[in-house]
């Protein structure tokens, strides 16, 4: 696989900008963080991302405030807006940057999802793109009506039929519907609005859509499963997927994974982009940027998040041990795994893990802190803006990824030094455009690829995943 | 599509001397037609500039709000559909999108809650608020087919009295999410690490008829803290009639109400039956305007107006489209001279507190609104000389809520 390199060419470096969210890794306590919820923090971070020409802009949504020990967590920040709403609104103080956001599928309909983003891509010029997740918690599903039913075994079988079912509202429009024809009194004509019949195992509906076709005609789809059938279903749908692999092996091996299951699909490599999640730190010197890699690491890991982090392990009330002493001689409640309620859980064994971090806190002497530190804050790129560049660079060049998703430890001005810095480095490598190569996010996020817009060879996929 | 006949003795009781002015903004305008009109941009309605296009106008014309309409009702069918505008954006999105190009103009998407969810709802029309700088209302709206309950697929129809229950719960659990953040529960405090006073987030634990509710809401407290509530009494409802449930709804969570009525002196009776319902809510009627519809087609002369409408009308009937209903409410085809003394004779007489201009074609009938019919009101001493500052709230003359936890001691 060689991610369709031609002679000497180098691959071109896609980067989105993550919208900096509600965990320890966005330091707020920083005199120099803003405001997580007024407007004018996304309008900075966002007309910032596109003087960096990144391909999109990216909104992370939780739709249940985060519990831990029964009470709202409080340590991190904690509340975000909507959305649709705000990229609706970034969509008019920003030209070119693409618009994506996680929008949940479990507590939405098809027909809702179809709307609001056929509205966000019209009222972009085609810059929409929508990240498919399913939960399946009944903790969520206490703010909505239909409740939390899903079992976890039907996540990707909801996420396979929402899309499918979306992109049979999206394609009930004719692309040339709207003709608006004056003279002959036509706007639409009849036979142009096809009526939807769908009844599968999560949806029975039927009738004819409200909006017109979008730009895009589908927003730009992304996904960010790492389990079996997670790859699978992003290997057959998405442009893009956000991948969690921070070694050059392990992103390589990730990477022709995915892309190697493309093909039984009908689909080529170049048609999917893999973006894996990145932090950096910059510095003038090397020493330098180790220092502030350092004090960031410790902004993000104070001694009450280190002790949270570890309950979340152990399952038990860890507050009278001290978060710069070893770790606890107590064993894991491995029955308590629910301590942390509506945050994303990787790992799933934790009695491994505490035995793992045992053995590391021992062997390495690390306090409760030092190990949480180690273990979940060491930042992916750490240098001098040169450094930095060589280190992405390489790695999209090794086909380790296609770029990365950045998530800055700071709102709204975390990604400025990296636009005003790292930014011309890629492009004096050759790695990075100069300007956007068209309107569309389709347009930018396929820029080596222009022949792979033909989104209606892919329309008729889906139905091979609900099966 | 005559212009009715004006009433302005039909007085329930005085009235202030300022009128409520809002516009409804829908694709092309009322009339069918519409987008036949030389001067409209039939090919721009599902785009961005078209929208802002709008809103500037309603933002120089220093209007109090601008309700964008909103529903999942499919598209036209049957004879005269090719000749009628079909499709539509999601009207939150619209407002979301305009926020940041306009100034001081009020921004009150209709939202339907028959098939979705409140805790969506709330956290949309928050985030609206947000991205406003606090001008940003909400105009909920039921589902009333079989033909859009079967998009979702979830429940059937149901009658108007119980559309209109559940409408009020969801209305409810909207209000109380947006109160589940107390002001100033974001503290960052550096020296305890805490992000937010937790004591000032609280679970609005809703049970209801229809659905319950856990909260708190995902999106802190917005810069108005509740957004306006601006109930349509009897959108959508064939002759015009009042419907109890929407009646109560009104008067319970209203903070402004729009009434289709045929004539100034059905207008007076209806703010009667606002207020009244208002007064049994336990709250106070003058705090709850009540704007009438008023469908319009201006021109510069009444000559010209009638004969746009005429063209207008000789279109719908060629194209077979049957005789349209312009909003079941009062209509003014004619000069914004006359229109402005219509609405002095409203507002004067009582009849409304303001009216809600729904134009017959866009974008030319809001063009002639802020070029004409504004300033004749300014003359009049019915509009202010300038666009006050501050939010929607402060149109109505709202002050900072009280917040329903600490309040109610919970």
């Amino acid at each position: 696989m060689s991610g369709g390199m031609s002679g000497t060419r180098k691959k071109l470096i896609h980067l989105a900008a993550h919208f900096p969210g509600v965990n320890n890794t966005t330091v707020w306590s920083d005199p120099a963080s803003g405001s997580q919820t007024d407007f004018a923090s996304f309008v900075h971070f966002a007309r910032n991302a596109e003087r960096g020409l990144f391909d999109f802009m990216f909104l992370a949504e939780g739709l249940r405030l985060r519990e831990h020990r029964g009470q709202i967590h409080d340590l991190d920040v904690v509340g975000r807006p909507d959305t649709f709403t705000v990229l609706n609104a970034i969509a008019a103080v920003t030209t070119h940057l693409g618009l994506g956001g996680t929008i949940n599928t479990t507590f939405n309909e098809p027909v809702e999802i179809a709307k609001q983003f056929a509205s966000l891509d019209h009222l972009s010029g085609g810059r929409a793109a929508w990240n498919l997740v399913t939960s399946s918690d009944a903790f969520t599903g206490e703010n909505f009506r239909r409740g939390g039913f899903l079992r976890p075994e039907q996540r990707y079988d909801r996420a396979a039929e929402i899309l499918e079912v979306a992109k049979e509202w999206w394609d009930s429009w004719a692309g040339d519907a709207v003709r608006a024809d004056r003279a002959g009194g036509v706007f639409v004509p009849d036979g142009a609005i096809s009526p939807v019949r769908h009844v599968g195992e999560q949806f029975d509906v039927r009738g004819r859509f409200d909006t017109p076709r979008s730009p895009q005609g589908y927003p730009v789809l992304l996904q960010s499963g790492d389990s079996d059938p997670g790859r699978e279903f992003g290997a057959a749908t998405a442009d893009a997927i956000f991948s969690r692999h921070g070694t050059l092996e392990a992103g390589q091996a990730f990477f022709a994974d995915v892309k190697g299951r493309m093909p039984r699909h009908g689909r080529r490599p170049d048609d999917l982009k893999i973006l894996p999640a990145a932090t950096f730190v910059l510095g003038d010197t090397p020493a330098d940027a180790e220092e502030r890699a350092d004090h960031v690491r410790r902004q993000q890991v104070g001694g009450q998040t280190a002790i949270a982090f570890l309950e979340q392990v152990w399952g038990r009330d860890l507050s009278g041990y001290d978060p710069d002493g070893p770790l606890p001689d107590i064993d894991p409640d491995p029955q308590n795994v629910s301590i942390t309620r509506g945050r994303v859980r990787h790992e799933r064994d934790t009695m491994a893990l505490a035995r793992q971090w045992r053995e590391l806190a021992e062997s390495k002497r690390l306090s409760i802190r030092e190990l949480i530190i180690e273990t979940t804050a060491r930042q992916s790129f750490i240098g001098t803006p040169a450094q930095v560049a060589e280190q992405i660079d390489s790695y999209v060049q090794a086909d380790a990824s296609d770029g990365f998703i950045l998530v800055p430890h700071l709102t709204p001005g975390g990604l400025d030094n990296f636009v005003a810095k790292v930014i011309p480095e890629l492009q004096d490598r050759g790695s990075f455009r100069t300007s956007y190569a068209g309107p569309t996010l389709r347009d930018n996020l396929f820029q080596n690829t222009p022949d792979a817009l033909a989104g209606e060879a892919l329309a008729g996929e889906s139905g091979n995943l609900s099966g | 599509m005559n212009s009715s006949v004006m009433n302005s003795s039909a007085m329930s009781r005085p009235s202030r001397t300022g009128a409520y002015l809002a516009v409804e903004l829908a694709g092309a305008g009322r009339h069918p037609a519409a987008w036949r009109l030389a001067d409209a941009a039939p090919g721009e309605l599902f785009t961005a500039g078209y929208w802002t296009g709008l809103a500037q106008l309603a933002d120089i014309a220093g209007l109090d709000f601008l309700v964008i309409p909103d529903s999942f009702t499919p598209p036209a069918e049957g004879p005269g559909a090719e000749a009628t505008v079909r499709g539509r954006l999601d009207a939150v999105a619209i407002a979301a999108r305009v926020a940041p190009v306009t100034t001081s103009v009020g921004l009150v998407p209709a939202a339907t809650v028959t098939h979705t969810e409140p805790f969506h709802l709330s956290k949309a029309i928050a985030t609206l608020d947000f991205v406003s700088t606090g001008r940003a209302g909400w105009q909920p709206s039921v589902s009333r087919t079989q033909a859009e309950a079967d998009l979702f697929g979830r429940k059937g129809v149901a009658p108007a009295d119980v559309l209109w229950r559940e409408a009020g719960e969801a209305v409810e659990v909207v209000v109380r999410l947006w109160d589940s953040w107390e002001d100033g529960a974001v503290v960052r405090n550096v020296s305890t690490g805490r992000y937010v006073d937790r004591d000032k987030l609280h679970y609005i634990d809703f049970t209801g008829e229809f659905f319950s509710v856990k909260g708190p809401s995902i999106t802190p407290r917005s810069p108005q803290a509740r957004p306006p509530v601006v109930v349509h009494l009897n959108e959508g409802v064939p002759d015009g009639a009042d419907e109890p449930g929407a009646l109560a709804v009104a008067g319970r969570w209203a903070d402004a109400v729009r009434v289709s009525a045929a004539d100034l002196g059905a207008a007076a009776e209806a703010r009667t039956r606002v207020r009244g319902s208002v007064s049994d809510a336990g709250r106070d009627p003058d705090a709850v305007p009540v704007l009438l519809d008023v469908s319009t087609l201006l021109a510069s002369t009444a000559d010209e107006a009638a004969r746009t409408a005429d063209r207008l009308d000789g279109w719908a009937e060629a194209a077979g489209q049957p005789a349209a209903d312009l909003s079941g409410s009062v209509s003014w085809v004619g000069t914004a001279e006359r229109l402005a003394g219509l609405i002095g004779d409203a507002v004067g007489g009582g009849a409304a507190d303001g009216v809600t201009l729904v134009p017959w074609a866009l974008p030319s009938g809001l063009r002639l609104v802020a070029d004409e019919l504004v300033p004749l009101l300014r003359e009049r001493g019915l509009r202010p000389a300038a666009a006050p500052g501050g939010g929607l709230r402060d149109r109505f003359g709202l002050s900072r809520p009280a917040n329903y936890f600490t309040e109610a001691g919970v």
